[in-house]
């Protein structure tokens, strides 16, 4: 049966061929965008590099203070994070850096622009970055304020050239102060903005002592890394007690906020609600992609009540020798899953190739949008979706057209 | 086979009521060749259309081969169609966009049939109506005649016990309507089936075993 269904299918897509056009084109048109879209979720909370430990890491992204009438709300200050949060137990170790900053230099009248990022020693312990030269600052560069620093591969290229030369023992200026380059790491996207950074730079080499701003708030983010997974509900619990028992650092403000999430939560924490954004983020993503199929999916509608419109003579005649409207629905349903079948694989097609534009044009440095297999599990689910979507309403409707009114329609 | 007792059909828009059947009594016995005449209009298709429970009446009883149909679901009267009728119509209503073999395999779809068991039925069907030769043709590469005698070979291919056919030589020639009407005979008298037939045409008419006519949704013979 499902043979002869596809035979019509087939025969149907080929005998109107600007309604096939508008219709395959409407649903790889979606599919493409749907997938680039989840391409780009897929890259931003999946790829592990280079928090490859997040099964056992918390991270630190906010404090937020609350009064009656106002509302104070950032990151944290290195002080906060070595004295409060660096005294707890659970955590292994601690690893601390600054929101990333841009500054300026120039090579050979070139000007360069580079993010910045000041860490501890321990950030190189908990976080895996790939060192394709040399290796990190260690613990007594750091304390003794050498001012060593990491770069990424891609600003290694920029700075020096397309040679293949190492950099490491080389200097490289940032701020107008001049750096001995230890180690040259894979560069990463700026979507992972806790660790984006074209070069890193030992804390202890700031201009300012950080430790001096004895307040909550600054511009450090951290990761606390549990020794096991099993310690990491211990470890948020441990963090959890830490602010409850927080002293409120001025009578205008009643309360303190601060979560040590797990990475996606980190990620979409919006404020510093009991509740983390997750609910949010899934809820506009979903909304974001009902909204992209709607508007192809009641053109398909229209077009697939026309089309079937056109097959009422048929319709009647499969009604006269024994199809009931369930089997004729279900014909309607396998033809239109047909159709959003091919419409599909056109999109995946689509999809290759506005992501090769996408990364060719290096939009997002570093990211690397790719069609890998959860992209394709998430664009067949949608496929399933918009052929039931577009399908159902037309072949219910026609389904119940009356045998005789069919018949007398050719 | 089939008793309509009754029968009355009312067409029914916001402003005007129409008598298409009124009081309608018919036997048709198990093996008759039965033809229905009468002016355009005058329900003949109508009433064919409720034999073949494509449409209901208004009022009066529907009994087909023992089995008084009251009360059956969208399924149960699929089934029930599928199972004890064939149709013939005058415009064919073969599916255009499908080869004839999968035209004629069309009923079995509906049943528990593999599809080597169709194509054999099928093939048959078609040979019994001398198209063996077109089974891979398409619907519109054949002339009228040979259209009509595929929706014959649709009609009989699931074994019906009756066949109904609305006006099946209306859109041929005499001598294609000839064979048309040869083909249905001979399926009366070598396999026994029941034929209602709906014609315009006396001479068509007179090869069957009983003529009834009808005017202005009454039964006047």
């Amino acid at each position: 049966m499902l043979k002869n269904y596809f035979k019509i299918a087939i025969a149907v897509l080929r005998r109107r061929k600007f309604f096939t056009f508008i219709s395959l084109f409407g649903i790889s048109f979606t599919l493409t965008i749907l997938m680039v879209l989840t391409a780009f979720i897929d890259k931003v909370v999946n790829d592990n590099y280079p928090d490859r430990k997040r099964d056992r890491s918390l991270y630190l992204g906010n404090i937020e203070l609350r009064g009656k009438e106002s509302m104070n709300s950032s990151s944290f200050s290195y002080y906060f994070l070595t004295h409060f949060a660096g005294s707890m137990k659970t955590p292994e170790m601690i690893a601390i850096s600054s929101r990333s900053n841009s500054t300026n230099t120039y090579v050979n009248n070139r000007k360069i622009t580079i993010d910045y990022k000041y860490t501890n020693a321990d950030y190189w312990n908990v976080l895996d970055y790939d060192f394709i030269e040399g290796k990190a600052f260690t613990k007594q560069q750091s304390d003794n304020g050498d001012r060593v620093v990491v770069i990424s591969e891609d600003k290694k290229k920029e700075y020096f050239g397309d040679d293949n030369s190492p950099a490491v023992g080389k200097y490289i200026e940032a701020d107008n102060v001049k750096y001995r380059i230890c180690g040259v790491v894979r560069s990463i996207p700026i979507t992972a903005y806790n660790f984006y950074a074209d070069i890193y730079l030992p804390i202890t080499t700031m201009k300012t002592n950080p430790a001096s701003d004895k307040g909550y708030m600054g511009g450090f983010v951290a990761v606390l890394l549990a020794k096991s997974t099993d310690d990491v509900p211990k470890m948020q619990q441990e963090y959890a007690t830490l602010i409850s028992k927080l002293p409120i650092p001025g009578k205008e403000w009643d309360h303190i906020y601060s979560h040590a999430d797990p990475y996606i939560q980190s990620y979409v924490r919006t404020g510093n609600e009991e509740k983390s954004g997750m609910l949010y983020a899934i809820g506009a993503v979903v909304i974001f992609a009902l909204f992209v199929m709607l508007l192809p999916t009641l053109n398909l509608v229209n077009v697939n009540i026309t089309r079937i419109m056109e097959r009422s003579s048929e319709i009647g005649v499969r009604k006269a020798f024994g199809a009931s409207s369930k089997t004729l629905v279900y014909q309607f349903i396998v033809e239109n899953m047909i159709l959003t079948f091919l419409g599909s694989l056109i999109g995946v097609v689509f999809s290759i190739v506005v992501m090769y534009f996408i990364n060719s044009a290096k939009l997002i440095a570093n990211l690397d949008l790719t069609l890998n297999f959860t992209v394709l599990c998430y664009a067949l689910l949608t496929c399933i979706v918009f052929g039931l979507l577009s399908g159902v309403y037309p072949a219910w409707r026609m389904s119940k057209l009356n045998i005789v009114t069919a018949l007398k329609a050719q | 086979m089939i008793r309509l007792q009754n029968i009355e059909k009312v067409y029914r828009t916001s402003t005007v009521e129409t008598l298409a059947l009124n009081n309608i009594n018919l036997d048709v016995a198990k093996g008759e060749f039965l033809s229905i005449m009468g002016p355009s209009g005058c329900g003949k298709s109508t009433l064919l259309n409720i034999m073949g429970l494509l449409d209901n009446p208004s009022n009066g009883i529907i009994n087909i081969a023992d089995q008084t149909i009251e009360r059956f679901s969208d399924k149960q009267l699929a089934a029930f169609r599928n199972a004890k009728l064939g149709f013939i119509f005058q415009s064919y209503h073969l599916i255009n966009d499908l080869q004839v073999l999968d035209n004629v395999e069309l009923p079995l779809l509906y049943r528990n049939t593999t599809a080597k068991e169709r194509k054999e039925l099928a093939s048959e069907a078609l040979a019994k109506v001398g198209l063996s030769n077109r089974m891979k043709h398409f619907p519109t590469q054949l002339s009228g005649g040979q259209r009509q005698r595929v929706a014959i070979a649709r009609a009989i291919v699931g074994k019906p016990e009756i066949i109904l056919a609305d006006e099946p030589t209306g859109n041929l020639d005499s001598a294609m309507g000839n064979e048309v009407m040869d083909i249905l005979i001979n399926l009366n008298r070598n396999e026994g089936t029941t034929i209602v037939m709906v014609t315009h045409d006396e001479n068509m008419a007179h090869k069957t075993h009983r003529l009834v006519r009808l005017f202005d949704g009454s039964q006047v013979q």
